[in-house]
């Protein structure tokens, strides 16, 4: 089978309707001197067959959740992803990789991120949420940039330990604005309190926290709501969502944004991506809300109908005066969270949160009790805790590898040594034990 | 079109009103142009107590197809922003020159009015 599907008649006729007579002829002003001659570096062509034989060996290669038990963290984690979401997102209107706008959206599309938006609007206690963004990481940067628009200041600061490739993301979105991000000194594992209150002041846009934090741990969000509040800065919270079917809505302590990865509402891990961001405000922010938003209204007989409404900030309208140049959403993904949490409803959402968090201490104590572990900070955790071993975390991450166990993430991409460690409801207590007895055995 | 004769007007298309303290302005947009946007669903304002050079912005005033500048048609400082503008923007399209005024500004240099122009001028201006 050719590559380019093109026969010697088509080409022909292609070169006719130009008015050239041979290839050559077509490429007749690109000077000879800059023409590449020669074989290219490529090896020979395949069958489909073999190409198929390749490919398989590849993916066979990856040490993927179905082959390997994971307790790998940092932001994507291996949550129960119901069957039903996998065979009502494959219907043919929902499954485009296109992004249908205004003119094209259907009702049910419509419906869905309204649904979704209303959902993630109650889990995280906020008025108004988006129909979601690229991801967390760039959710929190799109905080940041309303933050720094709404307050007219120039700078941020970061209480806690926040995931480093969130902050990188941040840094990015930031660098032409010159926006300045300040990370507070960290104490504990979480945010050190008294240095918060020395970095944040009438210049600071947006204080922000992520609850839990990096590292797993819960940090005290009323205490620095409070500080946020008296230097009239916005308090942005990132959450993990499947954590708030047991811990406090931001909006119940004072969040003016929440934000947050959906990839644990319903989303498989996927290698990395695509995810889902959350993104949810206070009321007064609505105008300011990047992405689009689904409303519900009625037409000229008074029947219910939803629409893409308020996305007047981007190309549309605002241009150069918007905050975020974003005009589309993640709408399968935020589809996929939408089918999760209407089946888990608030009590299965409760329940896994519940079965996470009980596991992931059962996990800790564990560990706790072999010689040379113990866990790196005192501070409460929900589903993931960071520990200190005897050996690298590299070492115990490829020897645990070969024991089909994914150990965690190597706390190296935070700069500190350790292992991240993070615990779903799909753990049985029988792999956490065995986890265990792998760890025993690497001293 | 309704262009009252008491009123200033700047080539931007804000009318200005001199209150009767002598040293604060009421500032709006025209009849043309509301008219012109069509219709208003947000205002922006700067907040009370910024400072002002003459044509400087002081907010943005969205219609259903566009976002319009709001350039100051003396300098000085917001002393007051009309605040039911923020759930009813559209008094500015159903009373340009009352409800719907937007800034009350102190001005620093009261001989910019001079500068503005009158009615007629406006109207000429517009083409009207």
């Amino acid at each position: 089978m050719p590559f380019i599907p093109n026969t010697d008649a088509d080409r022909a006729t292609m070169l006719q309707a130009v008015g050239a007579s041979t290839f050559d002829d077509l490429i007749s002003n690109i000077p000879e001197k800059v023409r590449f001659k020669g074989a290219l570096n490529l090896p020979e062509a395949l069958s489909e067959m073999e190409v198929l034989e390749e490919l398989n060996a590849l993916a066979n290669a990856n040490q993927d959740t179905q082959k390997v038990t994971s307790f790998l963290g940092g932001g994507a984690y291996d949550h129960f992803v119901p069957s039903a979401i996998g065979a009502i997102i494959s219907r043919s209107e929902f499954y485009t990789a296109y992004t249908p706008y205004q003119a094209e959206v259907s009702q049910g599309t419509l419906q869905a991120m309204y649904e979704f938006q209303t959902m993630v609007a109650r889990l995280t206690g906020m008025d108004v949420a988006n129909a979601s963004m690229y991801d967390g990481a760039t959710a929190l940067a799109e905080a940041m940039l309303l933050s720094v628009a709404h307050k007219n200041r120039k700078e941020v600061v970061l209480a806690g330990k926040i995931n480093p490739n969130a902050v990188a993301i941040m840094q990015t979105y930031g660098h032409g604005q010159e926006i300045h991000i300040r990370q507070s000194a960290l104490e504990n594992g979480g945010a050190d309190l008294a240095s918060v209150r020395e970095l944040v002041s009438d210049k600071t846009a947006a204080m922000i926290v992520q609850h839990p934090n990096f590292f797993g741990c819960l940090e005290d969000v009323h205490e620095l709501q409070k500080i946020a509040a008296e230097n009239n800065a916005l308090f942005i919270v990132s959450a993990d969502p499947i954590s708030l079917g047991i811990l406090e809505a931001p909006g119940n302590y004072g969040a003016d944004i929440v934000v947050g990865e959906g990839q644990g509402l319903g989303n498989t891990q996927s290698f990395g991506g695509p995810y889902l961001g959350l993104f949810a405000a206070k009321s007064q922010l609505l105008r300011k809300i990047p992405g689009r938003l689904s409303g519900m209204t009625v037409d000229k007989d008074g029947n219910q109908g939803f629409i893409l409404t308020l996305q007047t900030r981007e190309q549309h309208i605002r241009r150069e005066k918007a905050t975020s140049n974003i005009c589309t959403n993640q709408a399968l993904n935020a589809l996929c969270a939408c089918i999760y949490m209407s089946m888990m409803g608030k009590e299965g959402l409760t329940q896994v949160a519940s079965l996470s968090i009980q596991k992931a201490h059962y996990l800790a104590n564990e560990i706790q009790k072999l010689d040379g572990f113990k866990l790196k900070f005192s501070r409460p955790f929900f589903k993931e805790f960071a520990i200190e071993l005897p050996i690298p975390a590299s070492q115990a991450i490829a020897k645990l590898l070969e024991k089909k166990i994914h150990a965690g993430v190597d706390l190296k991409m935070a700069e500190e040594n350790g292992l991240l460690i993070a615990v779903t409801e799909k753990r049985s207590k029988a792999e956490m034990n065995s986890f265990v007895e792998a760890l025993k055995e690497l001293c | 079109m309704n262009f009252p004769e008491d009123l200033k007007y700047t080539k931007e298309h804000e009318w200005v009103k001199l209150l009767e303290d002598g040293e604060t302005v009421l500032v709006g947009i025209t009849d043309f142009a509301q008219s012109e946007l069509g219709d208003i669903v947000f205002v922006e304002l700067k907040e009370v107590g910024t400072q002002f050079q003459q044509e400087a912005v002081f907010g943005t005033v969205e219609a259903v197809k566009t976002v319009s500048d709001l350039f100051a048609p003396v300098s000085g400082e917001i002393v007051e922003a009309n605040a039911e503008l923020e759930s009813q923007a559209e008094l500015v399209n159903q009373s340009p020159y009352e409800a719907g005024w937007m800034v009350k500004l102190k001005m620093d240099d009261k001989s910019q009015l001079d500068g503005l122009l009158s009615a007629a001028e406006y109207k000429a201006h517009i083409g009207k």
